[in-house]
């Protein structure tokens, strides 16, 4: 990891109480921003990222080089049209790529942070990046939109900031974490705390790395991504640089390759600690609490208009968790459309060249931008 | 425009909220958004038209009308509109109170089976009728129960629904039909358009 001087980067000095009772103060929070802001300040989108994702939604990602994580729908023309709107991203709290985390240095003690981090939540992050808001002296945000853990951001902001943004578009995810999603979250941290270099979370202070444990939470968590179909049109039993099965523990199938390689690119860019972190955030995330009432009771306030979109083959974060929450909006009779978008990817959907997704989330936004 | 649609909009009071189940394409809501009011939702089984509601700007759920109207409280809006859908519905009476149970007024309009050209069909030709209204052969019709007029009038009042207006429509001709007229306007009528509330 490196220190991230070059990024855009506020330091918070308004103090923050976490859920879990710990209050932080002065905390870096690390943004990006595309397109510019009009006179009005009616054209601002803020894009919430995912669990590995950051700031760097467009454009090259300087610190990996590679191309921003929604480069398909943030850019000129685009589905979020960089040339109409103000677009921004900041990396959550937790997270490690600028902003508050576990790889942020104590300034007490000049050491990373680690696992003496506090343990946040979705909320938590909602309520540091909103006062981005305040940073560019915007009132009422246009849009709000985000996937996965994303769209749980855009829904806590919802509830917690009922008529700060004109529109939320909250797309494949949910309204409170299921069992089958805490379990693979679970899975994951298990993996990373297995590592014999994890060190109870001390890892950087002996100059360690767990990058075994954090590739396999990767691999585990890749495969949530995709579809059955998806992957069997894409490896099938294909076999990897060889013409046949060689009866040992290499790398026989294509796909196997190709999860070794997505779990050892991860650990050079991911902090196992923020992974740690980031994920029980997630599984936190509640906004039912205990029944369907209480979610419509959330968003009693609001007048927002909503569109929620889900993926026909996302089986992380199906079609009917995310209707859950059309139905709760319905309930109290909130302005809210849905769509479920047919794509073979995946819950990874919402970051593909997906045209139906891409061309409604477009014609949404610039629909509602308009009125 | 359809001659139904101009009448089912000329039936709706200004800035009134509405609901259009089984919305199609978004014709008759971009006409009522525009010309009396914003308030207006969709509800619709086909991605394609949910796109084509998208692009035109309205705000559309995919669904099931059958499934998913249950979620939409009580009196939650003025109007509900269903258009020539209720023969597509595995349940009908469910659908209809639905419709009454969320909307203060509910629209239905539904393709005539005792217009003549249908009963001519059946009768004459001894085949299942394709007419206008009735597009499709039997064996790709999504039609599951139809109905004349004068059903839809006798089902309404089996069940004590207030049939409060009842309209014919015959070659863009609106006329009134009322219980001295029903038979006839049951013979030469394409299209039956209802407003009924609870």
């Amino acid at each position: 990891m490196n220190e991230f001087e070059d990024i855009k980067k506020i330091i918070i000095k308004k103090p923050l109480k976490l859920d879990c009772g710990v209050t932080i103060v002065d905390y870096p929070l690390a943004y990006e921003t595309y397109g510019e802001l009009n006179q009005d300040k009616d054209n601002a989108i803020m894009v919430f990222h995912a669990l590995t994702g950051d700031q760097f939604a467009s454009g090259k990602n300087p610190v990996t080089n590679k191309d921003g994580w929604w480069s398909y729908v943030i850019g000129p023309n685009k589905a979020l049209d960089t040339n109409k709107y103000f677009i921004i991203c900041a990396n959550v709290i937790g997270g490690c790529m600028g902003s508050y985390g576990p790889s942020s240095i104590d300034k007490k003690t000049g050491k990373k942070i680690g696992i003496n981090f506090p343990v946040i939540t979705i909320n938590d992050m909602v309520n540091a990046q909103f006062n981005l808001l305040d940073h560019f002296n915007i009132d009422k945000l246009f849009c709000v939109t985000g996937g996965s853990m994303g769209g749980m951001q855009v829904l806590q902001f919802i509830a917690n900031y009922p008529n700060k943004s004109k529109i939320a578009i909250p797309i494949a995810c949910s309204a409170s974490h299921s069992a089958q999603n805490i379990a693979f979250n679970e899975l994951g941290r298990q993996a990373i705390m297995a590592d014999e270099n994890w060190k109870n979370g001390n890892y950087e202070l002996e100059n360690k790395s767990p990058a075994k444990g954090l590739s396999v939470a990767r691999m585990a968590a890749h495969i949530t991504y995709l579809s059955k179909k998806g992957l069997q049109e894409k490896f099938g039993r294909k076999l990897q640089e060889r013409d046949k099965i060689k009866f040992g523990f290499d790398a026989d199938f294509q796909i196997e390759s190709y999860l070794r390689y997505q779990g050892s690119i991860f650990v050079d860019r991911f902090d196992a600690n923020s992974y740690l972190y980031i994920t029980r955030a997630m599984d936190y995330f509640d906004l039912s609490k205990n029944s369907k009432s209480d979610l419509s009771e959330v968003f009693k306030n609001t007048r927002t208009k909503f569109f929620i979109i889900s993926f026909t083959s996302d089986w992380l974060y199906p079609t009917a968790e995310n209707r859950e929450i059309v139905i709760a909006l319905n309930a109290i009779n909130a302005d809210v459309g849905f769509l479920e978008v047919k794509s073979d990817k995946g819950h990874d959907s919402f970051l593909l060249d997906v045209p139906d997704f891409l061309n409604a989330l477009k014609n949404f936004v610039d629909n509602s931008y308009k009125k | 425009m359809k001659e139904e649609f101009k009448i089912i909009a000329n039936s709706i009071q200004r800035e009134k909220s509405i609901l259009d189940v089984g919305c199609g394409d978004g014709e008759l809501m971009k006409f009522i958004y525009e010309n009396i009011s914003k308030k207006i939702r969709g509800l619709e089984i086909s991605k394609d038209n949910v796109q084509k509601c998208i692009r035109k700007g309205l705000t559309v759920i995919e669904g099931n009308a059958e499934m998913d109207l249950q979620q939409f409280p009580s009196n939650s809006f003025d109007y509900v509109i269903l258009s020539q859908t209720l023969q597509a519905f595995l349940n009908p009476e469910k659908v209809i109170s639905d419709l009454l149970r969320i909307g203060k007024t509910s629209i239905v309009t539904i393709p005539n089976f005792g217009f003549w050209k249908v009963r001519f069909n059946l009768l004459f030709k001894g085949t299942m009728p394709v007419t206008k209204t009735l597009p499709n052969e039997w064996y790709n019709t999504p039609n599951l129960h139809m109905c004349s007029i004068k059903d839809f009038v006798n089902f309404c009042n089996d069940r004590k629904i207030n049939l409060f207006k009842s309209l014919a429509l015959t070659n863009n001709k609106v006329s009134s039909i009322n219980k001295f007229n029903l038979n006839f306007k049951n013979l030469t009528s394409e299209l039956g358009i209802f407003l009924i509330e609870k």
